[in-house]
C-alpha cells in the first residue's frame, strides 16, 4: 500500500459514537443518517478508489439549516466533518476519516431560480453539473464548465475543485461562472457570499472558497452565470504523425489569434482504446489527434475550420477532417468524454492533472514518455491542449500493492516535471490526499503557512476536510 | 509620481526590500498607505498612515509570451506600457479595465498594474470575458508580516492549493502588497461595430441591452446613457443626437463582427437602431466609456452601483424622484456609474437607502475628502461577513499596519 496516511483518529469522539448519532438525529430530523456498515460502505472512497475508509456516519441533510444545525453540533463537540457531493473527485477530496461525519449534499438538488432576463440561476448545491445547462436549455441557454463527470458530479463538488472541462478555454473554469454561494461556516454560522450581480462588495471571498477543497465551509446554495448557446458549433480532426508536430501546430493556432472553444489533444494509446470502445470515427494510423471545435453561425464556422486548416497544413497533418454532420460530431465527442471510462475497462490507471506552459507541450510529452517507461508504465495521453493541462493516465494493477506505490512515485516524478517546466501540480482535479504531500514542490514554507491561515480565519480549529490539501506534517494540518 | 514625495514616502526598488520595509513598520506598528502610482488614493476612507510604500519603482515584464497568453509584470509597471507590449503583439487585456485616472485627475493609462487588480477594475467586455480578477492566473505579494508569498502561477488552469492570488484582486492593499502578477491575454479584436439606438428610455434602453446579451452573438459590451452625458462623447453624431444612447458592440474577425452587428440591427427593430459606427469609430467611443470622459470635468461625487440589470432602471428611477443624478449604465444595467450634485453626503443616505430596498451594492469613487470622511465609502455588510472579513484581514495582516481602515473602520 502507498505511504499516504491519514491523521490518526480520535479515539475519545469513537467512542461515544453512539451518542453523536442519537443527537445527530435529533437535530436534523429531515436528514437521512446511514449508519449501518453497508450503507456506509457507498461511502468510504470517491473517484481515486485507492483508498478508502468507513465514516463514523453519513448524514444527508435536506436544509441549508439542517446543516447549519449538524455543523454547529460537530464544531461544539469539536467532531470532524467531510462535505461532499457526488463523490468524483480524482484527487481523494472527499475521502473520509475515521472519526468524521460525512455531510453529503446531493438531496438538495433544486433548482431555486432560473432568471433568463439576467443570465442567472441560484440552485441548491447537490443539484449535478448537467442538470443545471437542462434546466437553462428551453432558452437556449448553458453553465459553461463542463468536467468529464457532468453528469454525475455536483455543483457544490464543483464549486470545491474549481472544476474545469473541454470548453473552458473560451468559457473559463468554475471561479469564472459562479456569482454567489450561500455557505455554512463550521460554526454553523450561515453567511450569503456574493450574489446574482456581476461582482460582489469586500474581499472577494468566492475566489478563496471556489477551489478550497471543502475546507472553509459547506456551500448549500450556488449562484450561476448562464451563457447563451451558440448558433451552431463544429469540431474538426486533426492527426499526426508525432505528439511534438501536435503540439506545435496547438501553439501555432492560438498565437494566430484564434481561441477555439475546446482543443483537445489525444495520443496513439488513447485514441485506439476510444475508437473501440465508442467507435467515435477517429483515425487510428496516426501518433497524434487534435479536435478542435469552433462555433458561431454556419457560415462563421466554415470561416474559422477553414482558417485552422490553413494553419495545420504547415505541420502535414495526416488527417484533416471536418465534421459534415451533427451525428458526426456527438459521435466525435462521445468518444472524448468516454475516454477515461473506455481505459478504465482496460487497466486501472492514475491519471495526473498537471500543467504546464503551452510551448514546454512537445517537451513535457516526450519527457513523460520516458518517465513512464522507466517505471514500466504504458501511458494514455488525453488532455485539454489549448491550457496546457495535462491527463497522462497511468496504466497500472491497483490489486498489486507494489504497483500502486510505484505508480505514486512515476506520477510524482511527473508532476516535478510540470512544476520545473513552469507549471503546477494540478489544473483542475484538486489537491486533496493524493499531491498533499508535494505541495512543496510548488509553494515554500511562507506561501503554505499564508494558505493555512486563511484555512484557519473560516475554520479555526481545522474541523472541516482536515488531512487533505496541506502537507500532513504542516503546521496546523492536523 | 515623485511630486508626492514627501518625508516618510518609500518606493523601494527590490521586492527584498520591499519585504523588510513591511516587516519593519511591523515591528514598529507603522501603518502605511500602499499604493502603486497613487492615482486611486483618493478613493476610500481616510487612512490614518505613518509612512507611504509604493510599489512605482517595481516596474518591468519579466515574461510575456504572447504564443501562452500570459503576460506577468512588475506591480509598478504602467498600465499604458502593458497595453503598448501587448498591443505589439495585436493582444489586449480581454477585460478591458476601466480607467479611474481622469475622473480622478490623473492623464489615462497612469495607473499600475497592481493598483488595477487591487481594485478589481473591468470595463465594459467584463460582460462576455469577465472580470480582471478572473484573467489573474498567479500573484507574488508581501502580507503584513514581511513574508514574500507566491500564489498561483503562470499557466492557464490552476487549482493547486488555495487561489491566494485572485483573492487579493480587489482588496484595495488591505491584505497584502502585491509585487508581480500574472495575468491572461487574448488577441485583440480586429473589427468592431456598435450598434446604436437614440432616445430610449432607461426601462427600454436595458430591456434592449438584455436582450441583445441573450443572443449568441458574443455581445462585448452594453450602456445606456442619459442624454446629459451623451452629449459629452467626441463623436458628433452622438454628441448632437440630443438624445439618451443605447449602444452595443459586437467584436470578431472581420465577416463575423458584420454579420453579428446586422443580425442585432434585426432583432432590436423594436428599438429602431439608427446608427451603427465602424471599427474606428467604435474604439473611440469604448475608449471613452472606459476612461469614464463623461464624468471627467464636472468633479461631481461618483458612485459606482453593481445590480441586477433588470432592476437597475427601477433603481435610477427611485433615486432620481430624490436627488439629480446622471446615469451611466454598463453591463447591460448590472453596473451603474452615477454623478451627484455636490451635496454633503455625496447622496449616500438616499442612494444607501434605495440599495436597502432594490438589492445591490455601492461604492464612492469621487468625493471631497469632507464627505469621505464621515461616510461608508464601501458598501457596509452583513455581521457575519464583516466578521469573516476581520479573521481574513487578521490572516494577512495581524498587526492592521496595510492601509488601515481604507475599505472598513478597524480593517
Amino acid at each position: 500500500m502507498s505511504q499516504l496516511s491519514m491523521p490518526s483518529p480520535d479515539l475519545a469522539i469513537l467512542q461515544r459514537r453512539a451518542d453523536i448519532l442519537r443527537q445527530l438525529k435529533k437535530l436534523a430530523p429531515g436528514a437521512t443518517l446511514i449508519t449501518d456498515q453497508e450503507g456506509r460502505r457507498t461511502f468510504e472512497t470517491d473517484a481515486l478508489t485507492a483508498y478508502r475508509c468507513l465514516p463514523m456516519a453519513v448524514v444527508l441533510p435536506e436544509s441549508t439549516e439542517e446543516v447549519s444545525a449538524i455543523l454547529r453540533f460537530c464544531h461544539e463537540n469539536h467532531i470532524k466533518v467531510v462535505p461532499r457531493g457526488a463523490g468524483t473527485s480524482l484527487a481523494g477530496g472527499a475521502l473520509p476519516l475515521e472519526d468524521a461525519i460525512v455531510l453529503c449534499l446531493t438531496r438538495m438538488s433544486k433548482v431555486l431560480s432560473l432568471d433568463l432576463v439576467n443570465r442567472v440561476a441560484r440552485v441548491e448545491a447537490g443539484i449535478t453539473n448537467s442538470a443545471i445547462t437542462e434546466a437553462g436549455a428551453g432558452g437556449g441557454f448553458f453553465y459553461a464548465p463542463d468536467p468529464s463527470s457532468q453528469i454525475a458530479c455536483t455543483v457544490g463538488g464543483n464549486v470545491a475543485t474549481n472544476s474545469g472541462g473541454a470548453h473552458c478555454l473560451k468559457y473559463g473554469v468554475t471561479t469564472n461562472n459562479v456569482l454567489g454561494v450561500r455557505m455554512v461556516l463550521m460554526n454553523g454560522e450561515i453567511v450569503d457570499i456574493g450574489g446574482p450581480s456581476l461582482d460582489a462588495p469586500g474581499y472577494d471571498f468566492l475566489a478563496l472558497i471556489v477551489g478550497s477543497e471543502g475546507q472553509l465551509g459547506v456551500v448549500t446554495e450556488v449562484t450561476v452565470r448562464l451563457i447563451k448557446a451558440a448558433e451552431g458549433a463544429r469540431p474538426m480532426l486533426l492527426g499526426f504523425d508525432s505528439n511534438e508536430t501536435a503540439g506545435a501546430c496547438v501553439a501555432a493556432i492560438i498565437a494566430a489569434g484564434i481561441i477555439p472553444v475546446a482543443l483537445e489533444f489525444m495520443d496513439r494509446p488513447a485514441i485506439h482504446v476510444c475508437e473501440h470502445f465508442v467507435s467515435a470515427g477517429y483515425p487510428l494510423d496516426v501518433e497524434a489527434l487534435l479536435i478542435v471545435e469552433v462555433q458561431g453561425s454556419e457560415d462563421e464556422i466554415d470561416t474559422l475550420l477553414e482558417k485552422i486548416a490553413e494553419i495545420a497544413a504547415d505541420f502535414h497533418p495526416l488527417v484533416m477532417r471536418r465534421s459534415q454532420s451533427a451525428e458526426e460530431s456527438a459521435k466525435i465527442w462521445k468518444g472524448r468524454k468516454a475516454a477515461f471510462g473506455a481505459i478504465g475497462q482496460l487497466s486501472d490507471y492514475y491519471c495526473m492533472d498537471g500543467v504546464i506552459p503551452l510551448s514546454k507541450l512537445p517537451k513535457a510529452l516526450d519527457e513523460i514518455g520516458w518517465i513512464c517507461r522507466r517505471y514500466r508504465f504504458d501511458v494514455a495521453n488525453i488532455f485539454h491542449a489549448g491550457d496546457g493541462n495535462l491527463h497522462p493516465l497511468i496504466l497500472y494493477n491497483a490489486n498489486d500493492p507494489l504497483q500502486l506505490e510505484r505508480v505514486e512515485l512515476c506520477g510524482a516524478e511527473i508532476l516535478k516535471l510540470c512544476i520545473e517546466l513552469g507549471g503546477c501540480l494540478t489544473g483542475e482535479h484538486g489537491v486533496g490526499i493524493e499531491k498533499r504531500e508535494l505541495m512543496r514542490l510548488q509553494y515554500t514554507d511562507a506561501d503554505l503557512e499564508q494558505q493555512m491561515r486563511v484555512k484557519a480565519a473560516f475554520d479555526p480549529d481545522w474541523l472541516l476536510n482536515p488531512g487533505k490539501v496541506f502537507p500532513l506534517e504542516a503546521r496546523g494540518a492536523q | 509620481m515623485t511630486g508626492h514625495m514627501r518625508v516618510g514616502f518609500h518606493a523601494p526598488d527590490t521586492v527584498e526590500e520591499l519585504a523588510y520595509l513591511v516587516a519593519e513598520a511591523a515591528d514598529t506598528r507603522t501603518p502605511l498607505e500602499v499604493m502603486g502610482r497613487g492615482t486611486k488614493r483618493e478613493v476610500g476612507r481616510l487612512v490614518q498612515h505613518g509612512a507611504v510604500l509604493s510599489t512605482e519603482n517595481l516596474v518591468g515584464v519579466p515574461i510575456y509570451e504572447p504564443s501562452e497568453l500570459v503576460v506577468v509584470a512588475m506591480a509598478g509597471t504602467p498600465l499604458a506600457q502593458i497595453e503598448q507590449l501587448l498591443a505589439e503583439n495585436e493582444q489586449e487585456l480581454p477585460f478591458e479595465p476601466v480607467d479611474l485616472g481622469p475622473v480622478l485627475g490623473f492623464g489615462p493609462g497612469q495607473a499600475t498594474v497592481g493598483g488595477m487588480i487591487a481594485a478589481n477594475l473591468s470595463g465594459s467586455r467584463r460582460i462576455l470575458s469577465g472580470a480582471a480578477r478572473d484573467h489573474v492566473l498567479g500573484v507574488q505579494a508581501v502580507n503584513g508580516r514581511g513574508d514574500t508569498i507566491r500564489s498561483g502561477g503562470r499557466v492557464m488552469k490552476n487549482v493547486t492549493g488555495y487561489d491566494l492570488a485572485r483573492g487579493l484582486a480587489g482588496s484595495w492593499g488591505t491584505l497584502a502588497v502585491m509585487t508581480e502578477i500574472a495575468l491572461k491575454v487574448l488577441p485583440a479584436q480586429r473589427e468592431v461595430r456598435t450598434v446604436l439606438c437614440f432616445g430610449l428610455a432607461d426601462l427600454n434602453g436595458v430591456e434592449a441591452l438584455c436582450l441583445a446579451l441573450g443572443t449568441p452573438f458574443e455581445v462585448s459590451g452594453t450602456v445606456h446613457l442619459h442624454a446629459g452625458l451623451a452629449e459629452r462623447f467626441s463623436d458628433q453624431e452622438i454628441a448632437n443626437a440630443g438624445a439618451s444612447v443605447t449602444a452595443i458592440r459586437v467584436e470578431n474577425f472581420p465577416a463575423s463582427a458584420r454579420y453579428r452587428s446586422s443580425r442585432l440591427k434585426q432583432m432590436l427593430q423594436a428599438y429602431a437602431p439608427a446608427l451603427e459606427l465602424d471599427t474606428l469609430r467604435s474604439r473611440i467611443f469604448w475608449n471613452e466609456v472606459r476612461g469614464l470622459a463623461m464624468f471627467e470635468k464636472s468633479g461631481r461625487p461618483l458612485w459606482r452601483i453593481s445590480t441586477l440589470p433588470s432592476t437597475a432602471p427601477k433603481l435610477v428611477a427611485s433615486l432620481a424622484r430624490k436627488i439629480d443624478v446622471r446615469v451611466l449604465y454598463d453591463w447591460s444595467g448590472g453596473l451603474i456609474w452615477l454623478e451627484t450634485p455636490p451635496i454633503s453626503d455625496a447622496g449616500a443616505v438616499e442612494i444607501r437607502r434605495t440599495l436597502a430596498e432594490f438589492g445591490g451594492h455601492a461604492t464612492l469613487i469621487r468625493a471631497e475628502s469632507q464627505a469621505r470622511a464621515g461616510i461608508d465609502v464601501f458598501q457596509p455588510l452583513d455581521p457575519p461577513l464583516m466578521a469573516l472579513t476581520a479573521a481574513l484581514k487578521q490572516a494577512f495582516d495581524p498587526v492592521g499596519i496595510l492601509n488601515p481602515g481604507r475599505m472598513y473602520a478597524g480593517i
